[in-house]
């Protein structure tokens, strides 16, 4: 619990707000702080609408604030170029989405190879960093299958080894188990809690209260403003 | 396993060239029936443009080949002296095909023109009142003796007229092998006889073939002399004189031969040198080859606007992998070069098949007119790239779209 309130942030809000210039202005996520440490699991939940991806894409880099200040480990990023923004995107942030968003065509090693692409890896580092990370998801007898070939669940394993493989500073999930079972998801959010035993820092989007159960600390979010933020880090 | 990673934001992402042309190849085998109809615009547009100036260089080196042997070492000079009642003589002096063959450069020379007989005066194998031997048909020409050698005259029997038939007004003809079939001439052991009007003309070789004048082939030849004295001058059509040169002679001869033939009046006649060369090269590519490069040209449009075409549907396909890129750390020029560089590799396969295509039209086409097929090297290595241009010409558009997407925008799909 100390550890939460005192280690260093991953994620700092200060002010930070989304507004849609419309008409009508659509005020996507109300001015907020937060602030979210090195190593914690954060679900944040709401219902359909209410802000949640735009508090995600904010976090994430794919969008930028209207309002306030957004420091990631401690860098100012409203001070960044688009260029410099798509840098520390690439190297400090793994995405999971809903939609899974791999290539169909590919199998599930290139799919995760494809995060380490931009950053100039050479071949065949990739190829064995993906491998070795396949592995770590449960996924190395399916490293050739290609994604129509695999289950649900397995997709989205490749997605979260593609979020991996970059070694982010920070997993960011939306609706990961969205288009899962709940069988699969439990599975997922136990890999999930895997990862952040090991130290990882994980936000998860989800509208489904259960999910939201999982991590160490909840944010509700209801028409763009963040509500509470409950710790349950003596429970986990 | 996380570090702790305080400040020191990374300066850019990169993108290998050989990855982003790995991504190209991949994302044009993604989908390979419709980058084979995408590819066929520029393929039909550069095998067109291979095929166009393929066979019209095969075609013009045909031309020039013909030409260095045959043409290129033929003049012919016409008489355009004045040929009034009272002065009915030609131009062309007794002496004419010395007088040009003195000149440097020369082979041969020889007067001929066609003889206009009279009514009473048609060719006959016998004498006339004998029956079913007429043959109107037959043309008479007057020559002297440098027309056999001028012409490349070969023999199927017997020989050519010579300066002695000449000079001695010999009564002598040279027949063509169709024309001796005609008259019933089959050897010439027995001395055998044609009747022109009522002279009688001893036959001494029968033609078998000539490279130039092919008239020659279907006419009785007479020694000028003879036919000089029995028919006079040459009425209508006049005297010409053909002249065979070195190669690469003619242009001099042509330029001496009026003055040689008539140091008084060299006005008298009119010198025809052999074509130039580059004139029917030209002619040839101006007729053939422009409308077709016209089509050439079209179809590589046509081809650039399909590529275009599937290029934006890519796009618009792919919104979702254009986000994730862009989640991943691509930059927006990294979107455009990964379109750009597979509209760019369609139309470089494009052009790449079509320049293969075209050459094997050429060589088709070339072997069965049995030419030797001429592709200029420069042609075949700028076909491909003519494809590369029109696939990144059509790139560019769908390219500077796809990086225009907002990546949240992108994700959405
Ligand atoms: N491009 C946009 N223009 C205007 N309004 C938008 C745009 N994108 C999202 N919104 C609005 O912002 C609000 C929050 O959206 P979002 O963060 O996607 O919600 P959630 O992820 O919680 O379902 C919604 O009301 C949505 O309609
Ligand atoms: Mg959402």
């Amino acid at each position: 619990m100390t550890t939460t309130l005192h280690g260093s942030a991953v994620i700092e809000f200060r002010g930070v707000g989304l507004t849609y210039p419309g008409p009508p202005a659509v005020h996507a996520l109300h001015p907020c702080d937060l602030r979210i440490a090195d190593g914690e699991f954060v679900t944040v939940v709401g219902p359909s609408g209410s802000g949640k991806s735009t508090l995600l894409n904010i976090a994430g880099l794919l969008d930028t604030p209207t309002q306030g200040q957004y420091l990631l480990n401690g860098i100012d990023t409203a001070a960044l170029s688009a260029t410099r923004l798509a840098a520390l995107r690439g190297e400090r942030i793994g995405f999971v989405f809903q939609a899974f968003h791999l290539l169909p065509h590919r199998s599930a090693l290139e799919n995760v190879e494809l995060a380490m692409v931009y950053r100039a890896v050479p071949r065949p580092q990739r190829r064995a960093r993906a491998a070795a990370v396949l592995e770590r998801v449960g996924l190395a007898h399916r490293a050739a299958a290609l994604p129509t070939q695999m289950s649900g669940g397995e997709r989205q394993r490749v997605a979260v080894a593609r979020a991996l493989v970059g070694e982010p500073s920070l997993l960011l999930c939306d609706e990961p188990t969205g288009n899962l079972d709940s069988a699969t998801s439990a599975s997922l959010l136990e890999l999930l809690d895997t990862l952040h035993r090991d130290g990882m820092t994980i936000v998860v989007i989800t509208h489904d209260r259960q999910v939201a159960q999982h991590g160490q600390r909840t944010i509700t979010i209801r028409d763009g403003v963040l509500h509470d933020s409950a710790h349950r880090s003596e429970a986990a | 396993m996380t570090k702790h990673r305080r400040g020191a934001a990374p300066e850019r992402s990169r993108l290998a060239v050989r990855d982003l042309l790995s991504e190209a190849v991949a994302g044009m085998l993604q989908r390979p029936a419709r980058s084979v109809l995408t590819a066929l615009g520029t393929v039909l547009g550069v095998g067109a443009f291979i095929a166009v100036l393929g066979l019209t260089g095969t075609a013009t080196s045909q031309i020039d080949h013909r030409f260095n042997s045959l043409t290129a070492t033929e003049v012919s000079v016409t008489d355009v002296g004045p040929r009034n009642a009272a002065a009915r003589d030609m131009s062309f002096p007794h002496n004419a095909d010395a007088r040009i063959t003195r000149l440097n450069g020369a082979l041969a020379a020889g007067v001929f023109w066609s003889v206009r007989l009279g009514p009473q005066q048609a060719v006959r194998a016998a004498p006339v009142g004998t029956a079913n031997s007429v043959d109107a048909r037959t043309q008479v020409i007057a020559a002297s003796p440098g027309v056999w050698q001028a012409s490349q005259a070969r023999f199927v029997e017997g020989r050519a007229f010579d300066g002695f038939h000449e000079t001695h007004h010999q009564a002598v003809a040279v027949i063509g092998s169709a024309t001796a079939a005609r008259l019933g001439i089959t050897t010439l052991r027995t001395h055998p006889a044609v009747f022109i009007g009522d002279t009688a003309f001893t036959v001494i070789g029968i033609l078998k073939d000539v490279e130039r004048k092919p008239e020659l082939l279907m006419s009785i030849t007479v020694p000028r002399s003879v036919a000089e004295r029995t028919w006079g001058a040459p009425t209508d059509e006049g005297a010409q004189m053909l002249i065979s040169t070195r190669l690469g002679a003619a242009a001099q001869i042509a330029d001496e031969a009026a003055v040689a033939l008539r140091p008084d009046h060299p006005e008298y006649f009119k010198v025809t040198p052999p074509p130039d060369p580059r004139s029917l090269r030209t002619a040839v590519s101006d007729d053939l080859s422009q409308l077709f490069l016209l089509l050439a040209g079209v179809c590589l449009i046509i081809g650039a606007v399909g590529i275009a075409n599937t290029t934006l549907v890519a796009v618009l396909e792919r919104t979702g992998e254009i986000g994730l890129r862009r989640a991943l750390g691509a930059r927006g020029i990294h979107i455009t070069l990964q379109f750009l560089t597979e509209s760019a590799a369609l139309g470089l396969v494009g052009g790449l098949v079509g320049t293969s295509i075209g050459t094997v039209v050429v060589v088709t086409v070339a072997a069965a007119k049995q030419w030797t097929p001429v592709i200029d090297p420069a042609t075949l290595a700028v076909a491909p790239t003519l494809g590369l241009a029109a696939g990144l010409l059509a790139g560019m558009y769908p390219a500077w779209r796809a990086s225009r997407i907002p990546p949240v925008e992108a994700l959405r799909r």
